[in-house]
């Protein structure tokens, strides 16, 4: 479904990425897992157009996107959820998710996601009129990801969707993941949180300053002794 | 007295307004403090003192200058602050002081470098007469038309930024750029609206204006931008109703020190509300303090 070349990424004159090749297949999860700085966010930037690759090639569905705007890659459906959320402070939370439907024209089908988004996430209904910035840690991920989904996306990137949030959040946030795979929505996660990414993905990569130093099912990952000791803290 | 005074400093606060919503604006989306935005205001006036000197009606002129000061704010941007919208802000900041003094002089080199008269037989015989009288206060059909105008055009703008698709991706592009880029929302596309809608305002004050005072010089954008970025840091600078109430606190502010001072003083009363302003609220009066997130 998405296909990486030797993907290279630059800013300014650091180079974040040496070269990166990854592929997801329809229907998976797949993770990203790495230390800070090993390029995770650089490579969703990449895939959505945030940052322009200065070499390799990025295919999704059969077509070159490593040179098309934003705009096109999330019209083609790929969606990204920021890391740290970058929900919309001073809109409420109906218009942050409405901000997700932005390029689509389908009334009757925004509004049948919105009503999704609500079911997936019933906090955000009763707070629909609330600004986002007034939500909670936990909410204003689960509006992150609502407001991902209003772009009906083919392949939703996740950017550390655990990050400062408590253990019990984390793991309604990755039963709600797993839920939309099986919506059937691709995912590609990235986490640092490797645990929780690897028991809930079908395949896992690992990044090391800007490239994939080991791959594999994930379960072969969570059981390597390297995996283990470096992120997973066990030996 | 004062009463006539309040009704005088209202209608050039509503002045100051049209044209303070367009630097909030744009310093909203893009941290720019648009120099040349008072200039837009001028060539608003000239653009309609063309127009009608072509033989356009005056309805049909002020349109169409509108429109032509729109497609310039929009120009403005594209060949002067596009570039360089990665580029440290203070170059952003020193282009706009150039393009400002490149339009004004474009603007001598068109219609000459003397004051101009408006076109009084374009204007009905009426404008100058009063409207209301109570006592001693006169409203004229002329501070009339400001009023009108510059409400309509505020409470449409209100509701273009509050109620509409690209008025939500101007108000979440202002808040987070990444994240309304990840939306889908052509960030230029959002930009140069900004610019044609802030354009259009600033164009719309310098044609009543020059209506109101009957007369038009290439140098007057100058004065009347600095005031209306007075009144927009005084607002708040990037909150839209700030701008508004900031306007019309500056206007007022200023005619009354200029009736009860000495005329002299009108400019210096002005900055020196601003600057008591800033003092006690850095954040302007509508505006928001700006904190470094979690």
């Amino acid at each position: 479904m998405l296909k990486l070349t030797d993907v290279a990424s630059y800013y300014g004159n650091i180079q974040a990425l040496k070269g990166v090749s990854l592929h997801i297949g329809q229907g998976e999860i797949v993770t990203l897992i790495g230390a800070n700085g090993a390029g995770k966010t650089t490579t969703l930037m990449s895939i959505s157009g945030v940052v322009q690759p200065k070499q390799g090639r990025i295919v999704f569905l059969g077509e070159d996107i490593t040179r098309l705007s934003t705009e096109r890659i999330v019209s083609l459906g790929i969606t990204q959820v920021p890391e740290g959320r970058m929900i919309f402070p001073r809109l409420t939370v109906r218009e942050n998710l409405l901000m997700g439907a932005y390029l689509r024209k389908d009334k009757a089908g925004i509004r049948e996601d919105e009503e999704h988004a609500y079911t997936l996430f019933p906090v955000l209904r009763e707070r629909r009129t609330q600004m986002g910035g007034t939500l909670s840690g936990g909410e204003q991920q689960m509006l992150a990801i609502g407001r991902a989904l209003l772009a009906r996306p083919k392949l939703l990137l996740l950017d550390e969707p655990s990050l400062g949030l408590a253990p019990l959040v984390v793991e309604n946030i990755f039963e709600i993941i797993e839920q939309i795979n099986k919506d059937g929505v691709t995912v590609l996660l990235v986490e640092q949180n490797a645990q929780m990414a690897l028991q809930i993905a079908h395949r896992g990569y690992v990044l090391e300053t800007g490239r994939v130093t080991l791959e594999g099912p994930a379960s072969d990952l969570l059981n390597d002794p390297k995996v283990r000791s470096a992120y997973l803290g066990l030996d | 007295m004062l009463e006539q005074q309040l009704v005088n400093g209202f209608t050039l606060g509503l002045i100051y307004a049209l044209i303070a919503v367009g630097y909030t604006m744009v310093y909203g989306v893009i941290e720019l403090i648009n120099f040349a935005h008072g200039e837009i205001y001028m060539l608003g006036a000239f653009l309609t003192l063309s127009f009608i000197s072509m033989g356009l009606p005056l309805p049909l002129a002020v349109v169409l200058a509108m429109l032509a000061a729109a497609a310039i704010g929009v120009l403005l941007d594209i060949v002067a602050y596009r570039p360089l919208r990665e580029a440290p802000r203070l170059a952003a900041l020193i282009t706009a002081i150039g393009m400002s003094i490149f339009l004004q002089n474009l603007a001598m080199i068109i219609w000459g470098s003397r004051p101009l008269p408006f076109p009084r037989q374009a204007l009905p015989a009426f404008f100058s007469e009063p409207a209301l009288t109570f006592s001693d206060v006169t409203i004229s059909w002329m501070q009339m038309l400001i009023y009108a105008v510059a409400v309509v055009l505020m409470v449409g703008l209100n509701l273009v930024i509050t109620k509409t698709r690209v008025g939500t991706a101007m108000r979440a592009l202002a808040q987070n750029q990444t994240a309304a880029a990840l939306m889908g929302i052509n960030v230029n596309r959002v930009i140069t609206f900004t610019f044609a809608l802030g354009s259009a305002m600033g164009a719309m004050a310098g044609i009543m204006v020059s209506m109101y005072y009957n007369t038009m010089y290439p140098t007057m954008g100058y004065l009347a931008g600095v005031k209306a970025f007075a009144a927009a840091v005084l607002g708040g600078i990037g909150s839209v109703p700030g701008a508004m109430l900031g306007g019309v606190v500056l206007g007022i502010a200023e005619t009354l020190g200029a009736g009860y001072l000495s005329s002299p003083y009108r400019d210096g009363v002005a900055y020196a509300v601003m600057i008591l302003v800033i003092i006690f609220r850095p954040s302007g009066l509508l505006g928001r303090a700006v904190t470094e997130k979690a």
